[in-house]
């Protein structure tokens, strides 16, 4: 049950996308978003999707697999949808329903928003798909690194994410485990109202505060048991090394972005709406 | 009341690449008032058929009758199930979440919706079949020893009067003492109150001497099955599967290679304590 949960979550595959440097990952996922708040035409997003789709075709992770995590943001994406669709003013009204009036625009924009949004999960999501949490926390922790000149604490941060992350999976198992247990004798949490809901989690929240409190102090024990003091003089284990098809990707990046300049002022040049 | 399991098979993940087949079409009876022992390997499906026997997990395939019933057939009556089948998991402990262990005990009995008075009964019973003293009711169940809060939490199971009572390697990460208490009790329980034990263990010692039948767990299927005697006389078999026979069958082995006569189907310390001495008076005599 709470295992299905997929929040970045790695898919272990072989492609050319996993075996890409976890930098370039990290800084095209970053172009990827912000540039795709300078797409407002349908011209623009099939190319998005076009790209987008290539891209996870190569990373060899299955679409349903993909698929299974906008499942859990469907609310906000229909939310985003019927907000837009009942509050654009426009040229074109279509038809009105007390204060709420439907113009052609605000459907438009409704369904480019949708769009935005799941392109923006898709794809965002693809990062940790591909990428394990040791390598996307390095990455960054050497993204970071400029920053440490102004007092980042860079392989700090690092070193909270990784371990952060290393125990999602073990945190969801121990929540597991005590539902379980308790549910073994006789709690029910599935039914009630909202307070008595509410009250059937203390059993398991006491239980999960409590073992997550000794897990960080046995790791903070286990740490300096083994001299650990941080950044200081540190080698590390994976030396990350940049490839000629990392550059080759980085021109790939560099040539996709310009054609969304190019779409977007295109557009602008011409007025077209689609 | 007995229990059925019919071609058990519970797969984790299925259709992701994380698939993993934990039971493999299991099927296996437990009769009333027997004192089962649960071996095998880590990782041998042992924990997942447990949890199947109250329902906490679904099987894939197969089904689980309890007194002629599928438990599955009717959800509203899991709860039911979940207390005549009491489970304690590993580490009972960590689930122990109440001020005092008087409250924490009594959080399956009032989750019956029992009345205050049965509860009450209830809660002092199980305590007491623990070996815990009233000294101990008031205290927060995160200030006792070890053995003292594996105790309280099984207890905890033990208060929802279950028929049948399944616990998941109870001496798991105790001192040698703790873990003679928390045998002796179970002893206790099943000896006087008649309850069906289901003991998981990876103490061969504990299972040859409380057990009246075994059933071997391998690669998620029922390898062997049968009193202690029966299983442990399949010694390699059990030691390809990554498990042993009692320690002092070692022993007697040993003392058979250096031509001592002495049988070969003694599993318990008790046992050949007997055999041994059997043994030097028979020579003295001769």
């Amino acid at each position: 049950m709470i295992r299905d949960i997929t929040i970045g979550q790695y898919y272990p595959a072989h492609s050319p996308i996993h075996k890409m440097d976890a930098r370039v990952k990290l800084l095209i996922t970053f172009l990827y978003i912000i540039t795709l708040f300078f797409v407002n035409t349908f011209t623009g997003y099939a190319f998005v999707t076009v790209c987008l789709a290539a891209v996870i075709r190569t990373s060899n992770v299955p679409l349903k697999f993909m698929l299974k995590g906008i499942k859990g943001i469907f609310i906000i994406i229909l939310f985003t949808a019927f907000i837009n669709v009942f509050m654009t003013k426009g040229e074109n009204p279509l038809f009105q329903w007390g204060i709420f009036t439907v113009t052609l625009e605000g459907i438009l924009l409704a369904i480019k928003m949708c769009i935005r949004l799941v392109l923006l999960i898709v794809g965002s999501s693809l990062l940790t798909l591909t990428t394990t949490p040791i390598q996307l926390t390095d990455g960054m922790e050497y993204l970071l690194r400029p920053f440490k000149k102004i007092g980042v604490p860079a392989h700090e941060i690092a070193m909270m994410m990784t371990i952060a992350l290393r125990f999602i999976p073990t945190l969801l198992d121990e929540t597991d485990k005590i539902m379980k247990a308790q549910q073994a004798r006789g709690a029910d949490f599935d039914t009630g109202n909202l307070i008595q809901r509410a009250k059937s989690l203390i059993p398991i929240l006491v239980p999960l505060f409590i073992s997550a409190f000794r897990r960080a102090d046995e790791l903070a024990m286990a740490m300096e048991a083994r001299c650990y003091h941080g950044d200081e003089n540190r080698t590390r284990m994976n030396v990350m090394v940049l490839k000629t098809s990392d550059y080759a990707t980085v021109g790939l990046i560099v040539i996709y972005c310009a054609a969304i300049f190019v779409l977007r002022f295109a557009a602008a040049q011409f007025s077209f709406i689609w | 009341m007995s229990i059925k399991i019919n071609h058990l098979t519970h797969i984790y993940n299925q259709d992701t690449i994380f698939e993993k087949k934990a039971l493999d079409d299991v099927s296996l009876e437990i009769e009333k008032g027997a004192f089962v022992g649960l071996i095998g390997h880590t990782g041998s499906g042992k924990s997942t058929l447990i949890q199947h026997l109250n329902g906490t997990i679904s099987p894939t395939m197969g089904e689980i009758i309890l007194d002629g019933e599928n438990i599955h057939k009717d959800k509203t009556k899991l709860k039911e199930v979940r207390q005549r089948i009491g489970l304690a998991f590993q580490y009972p402990e960590h689930q122990l979440f109440e001020m005092t262990v008087y409250k924490d005990v009594a959080f399956g009995p009032n989750n019956m919706k029992l009345s205050e008075e049965e509860v009450d009964k209830r809660v002092k019973e199980a305590l007491q079949t623990v070996g815990l003293s009233e000294a101990v009711y008031e205290k927060s169940p995160f200030e006792l020893s070890g053995g003292q809060k594996r105790r309280v939490a099984i207890a905890g199971v033990l208060a929802m009067n279950p028929e049948v009572l399944i616990l998941d390697e109870p001496t798991a990460g105790l001192d040698p003492k703790g873990r003679d208490e928390i045998l002796y009790a179970i002893k206790e329980l099943h000896q006087k109150r008649g309850i069906t034990v289901v003991l998981v263990s990876h103490s061969m010692e504990d299972v040859a001497k409380l057990a009246d039948r075994l059933i071997v767990m391998h690669k998620g299927k029922v390898a062997m099955t049968g009193t202690p005697k029966e299983v442990f006389a399949h010694g390699e078999e059990l030691e390809k599967m990554g498990l042993a026979i009692p320690q002092i069958s070692y022993v007697l082995a040993q003392l058979r290679k250096k031509g001592y006569s002495l049988p070969d189907d003694i599993y318990t310390v008790e046992e050949a304590v007997k055999a041994l001495y059997a043994f030097i008076k028979k020579e003295g005599e001769a």
